[in-house]
């Protein structure tokens, strides 16, 4: 998990650029040696949440969250001045927005998700409601980890569209808009069609791919599946709280009995209190975990545009052998291939000299631009392929290391919550024991 | 009561009593501060006694000398029913008893008999109660095995508690209960049906007249009757829900871990951890079913013999008011009749000693029921409380 917390310091940051340099390798070598990530020079957070209204595209009055990003220059905070942090409020559609404008200038960065919009995996006490407190406190430290991870990047840290995000608040949307990167997003009809009809995929593409969908499916099902555990344990615990009050009221009644009653009772109480306390802590754990369930749909975006890549440069390949042929067919006048021309003009006798010299002369125009095209693309899906695999590696490893760590916290958690069972229960029996 | 203590060649019999689900009671989920299991022979039983219990308790099980047992529980089929035969068994010391050792074998019918018979001849002492007839919810079969194991601990409980009370443990009924080999012709005898039924007309009639003035004492004690009744009657409530969003969470948890095994199939360096995880959990899992059960078998059967005390004991009261109210009553006809005084005397000071005595046998039975309740639910508690700290201690030794 990127570093939580409000505060950043460098020293955090260098495992992820070590990863970046050993990665990289050669690839785009002026980034890295460019300095170092965005996030080293400067220092990065989501401060706050406020409800604001006003009126949005159809001049309907609405309520929504905005978050104030604060930015420190790090030489600042290393030199220890405190300089006062530069501020600025955006709200979640924004957010989007950056998130949508990276996804399609680096297709070939597995680009980290936002938290969720609504929320999902809700167990019975914890709220749907988008303007919940909860929520929208959880949503903040989600939107700060996204900015974290996305500016401690290698690659998407240097976008100067992210820092314009983060440094200028009135006419950014404007300059993103500029950039007519809506233009260049694929058609999801084009892309689908493509993962069906391309015919020779990046086999460890198809892997990744393949690993993206059991990666999302099993997390989904663990979250589903945790969720509802954590309805159960809720309930366990809140029934206890019965006990508080008929002891209570039990121990009125009985002489020797009652002290000892009434304070088992005040420790059912505690008990049953303790659980929201617990099942908070383990949100933050469903929320790492969330994290790389939407990782994998980004991870599988990755492998998609290969797909489409791969299947633009056959369609550009067949494009050509085809005219190849065509003009072989024109030049020899033998038919190799059925087509219309060759049947009209057995039925109705060949064409005139002139006509087939200016038909080779487009055809081989045609050809040209052709093999431009293939070359275009063939760069475009080694480049893709390249940049992609060092990426979706550097990925790898950071999911390793994070969710290991989650893993790791969740079990601590676990130990904590027995070992305040075991107290709870401990202190019950002593009063028992005075009953 | 006999003044005597538990013989040294009792032991190989108390041995024989680790059938005894609630002995083991004391000793099962417990350990020692050292940590070790305790150990089930009779004289540190006995030494358990002194250790956890008051000085009264230390009397009854110093002095205990006549111990039964309710087990073997085998179908008996006739052409006309099928029903349940317990062997019981007797050891004693006591010279009522011919022979120091007695096996029978009883039916839940024969049990109905003798705690009547009892109520009869002592309407205002305590009878311990017996398990129901049915079970209001969830029971297809009378001979499900769950079923006849709660009863037969129930019967085993009743028979326990009777045994040790200083003066139904006397009582001839029980005596022939415990040995005679064939029990229905003494069924045929003593007060039948009639006389029953004459008992409970008057008792309506009684009670439609009312009381001219209970001693503040009964009073008090009908109160508390009330309140205690509806007070366990909440406890057994919230246990049952609690076993219920137990078991509900069992359930899940029997989800959870496969995820996480699931999971585990498609990764490489995290194949470790998930593995980890979902080891733990299905631990959990286990630890859970052992503490439903546990609080099915110790708790649950606990406060279900109070809430049927509370029954008990709302009867006792009503029978005392009876007698009261049929002294009163004849001590009014006494009062306005001048005929026949003397007989009538005789019936009223016969009647008035009868309400001395039910009096005074519930006023001393009742500190003892008191006790013996406190003892009963302070142990299922601590039992309960030490279930639940073995249980996170072995959930979170795992993770």
């Amino acid at each position: 998990m990127a570093e939580d917390g409000k505060e950043e310091s460098v020293a955090t940051d260098d495992e992820s650029d070590h990863t970046a340099a050993d990665g990289t390798g050669s690839l785009n070598n002026t980034m890295v040696e460019e300095g170092s990530t965005l996030l080293r020079r400067m220092e990065i957070c989501v401060a706050e949440a406020e409800k604001r209204s006003g009126k949005n595209a159809v001049n309907m009055q609405e309520t929504f969250t905005v978050y104030l990003i604060e930015t420190r220059p790090m030489d600042a905070v290393v030199e220890g001045r405190n300089p006062a942090p530069d501020a600025l409020w955006r709200r979640y559609s924004e957010f989007e927005l950056l998130r949508n404008y990276l996804i399609v200038t680096y297709p070939y960065i597995v680009v980290p998700p936002l938290p969720e919009k609504r929320a999902e995996f809700v167990w019975h006490k914890l709220s749907a409601d988008n303007m919940d407190p909860d929520f929208v406190e959880r949503r903040r430290v989600g939107l700060e980890n996204f900015l974290l991870r996305v500016a401690s990047h290698p690659v998407l840290s240097n976008d100067q569209i992210l820092y314009h995000f983060l440094t200028e608040e009135h006419g950014w949307k404007e300059v993103v808009y500029e950039t007519g990167f809506q233009a260049k997003a694929d058609s999801r009809l084009r892309a689908l069609s493509a993962t069906f009809r391309v015919r020779n995929p990046d086999k460890r593409f198809m892997e990744m791919k393949h690993y993206s969908d059991e990666l999302q499916s099993h997390t989904s099902q663990l979250l589903r599946a945790r969720a509802r555990v954590a309805d159960r344990l809720y309930g366990v615990y809140k029934v206890h709280g019965n006990y508080g009050r008929v002891f209570s009221e039990w121990s009125a009644i009985e002489k020797e009995m009652g002290d000892g009653l009434q304070s088992a009772g005040h420790h059912m109480d505690a008990y049953a209190a303790s659980i929201d306390d617990i099942l908070e802590e383990e949100e933050h754990y469903a929320d790492q975990m969330k994290e790389y369930l939407f990782y994998a749909e980004a991870l599988r975006a990755v492998c998609r545009k290969h797909e489409l890549t791969q299947f633009e440069l056959e369609m550009a390949s067949q494009d050509l052998i085809s005219k190849k042929q065509q003009r072989e067919e024109l030049a020899t006048g033998i038919v190799r291939t059925f087509s219309f021309k060759g049947m009209t003009n057995k039925l109705f006798g060949q064409e005139a000299p002139e006509q087939r010299e200016a038909r080779l002369k487009l055809l081989e125009e045609l050809i040209a631009e052709g093999e431009e095209t293939v070359k275009e693309k063939t760069l475009e899906c080694e480049e893709h392929v390249e940049k992609a695999w060092v990426d979706m590696q550097r990925f790898k490893e950071q999911k390793d290391k994070d969710l290991r760590e989650a893993l790791i916290n969740y079990a601590v958690m676990q130990i904590s919550m027995c070992k305040k069972g075991i107290q709870v229960w401990g202190n019950a029996k002593e009063c028992f024991l005075k009953m | 009561m006999s003044g005597q203590t538990v013989p040294a060649d009792f032991s190989g019999h108390m041995l024989d009593l680790d059938e005894d689900e609630d002995l083991e009671v004391f000793s099962k989920n417990t350990s020692r501060a050292d940590g070790s299991p305790m150990p089930n022979s009779p004289s540190s039983m006995v030494n358990q006694y002194r250790l956890e219990e008051d000085e009264e308790e230390q009397q009854d099980a110093n002095t205990k000398d006549l111990f039964i047992s309710v087990d073997n529980p085998e179908s008996h089929v006739t052409a006309i029913e099928t029903f349940i035969m317990y062997r019981v068994v007797t050891r004693t010391m006591r010279s009522e008893f011919d022979s120091s050792e007695y096996e029978v074998r009883r039916r839940y019918q024969d049990f109905l008999w003798l705690r009547s018979r009892l109520e009869e001849n002592h309407p205002t002492l305590i009878v311990h109660p017996l398990p129901e007839k049915f079970v209001m919810k969830g029971m297809v079969e009378r001979f499900n095995d769950d079923f006849i194991e709660t009863r037969r601990k129930a019967l085993h409980r009743f028979l326990d508690k009777i045994s040790e009370h200083p003066i139904l443990s006397y009582s001839q009924h029980l005596k022939v209960f415990l040995t005679a080999q064939e029990l229905t012709s003494h069924r045929k005898q003593g007060p039948g049906f009639l006389s029953r039924m004459g008992e409970t007309v008057r008792a309506v009639a009684n009670s439609v007249r009312g009381l001219r003035s209970r001693p503040e004492e009964f009073t008090v004690m009908q109160e508390y009757v009330e309140d205690f009744s509806n007070k366990i009657c909440s406890v057994d409530k919230v246990t049952q829900r609690i076993i219920k969003e137990q078991r509900e969470y069992l359930d899940e948890l029997k989800q959870y871990g496969p995820t996480y095994t699931q999971w585990a199939g498609s990764e490489e360096d995290l194949l470790e951890p998930l593995k980890g995880v979902a080891g733990c959990v299905e631990r959990c899992s286990k630890e859970t079913e052992e503490q439903i059960q546990h609080l099915s078998e110790v708790l649950v059967p606990a406060l279900h013999e109070y809430v049927l005390c509370a029954e008990t004991l709302k009867a006792v009261m009503r029978r005392r008011d009876n007698i009261q109210a049929e002294f009163e009553a004849k001590n009014e006809a006494l009062a306005s009749r001048k005929a026949d005084q003397e007989a009538l005397q005789e019936e009223v000071d016969g009647l008035a000693d009868r309400v001395e005595l039910a009096n005074n046998a519930l006023k001393g039975d009742w500190s003892r029921w008191q006790d013996s309740m406190r003892t009963d639910l302070k142990s299922a508690f601590m039992s309960t409380a030490e279930k639940n700290m073995e249980y996170y201690e072995k959930v979170s030794s795992r993770f």
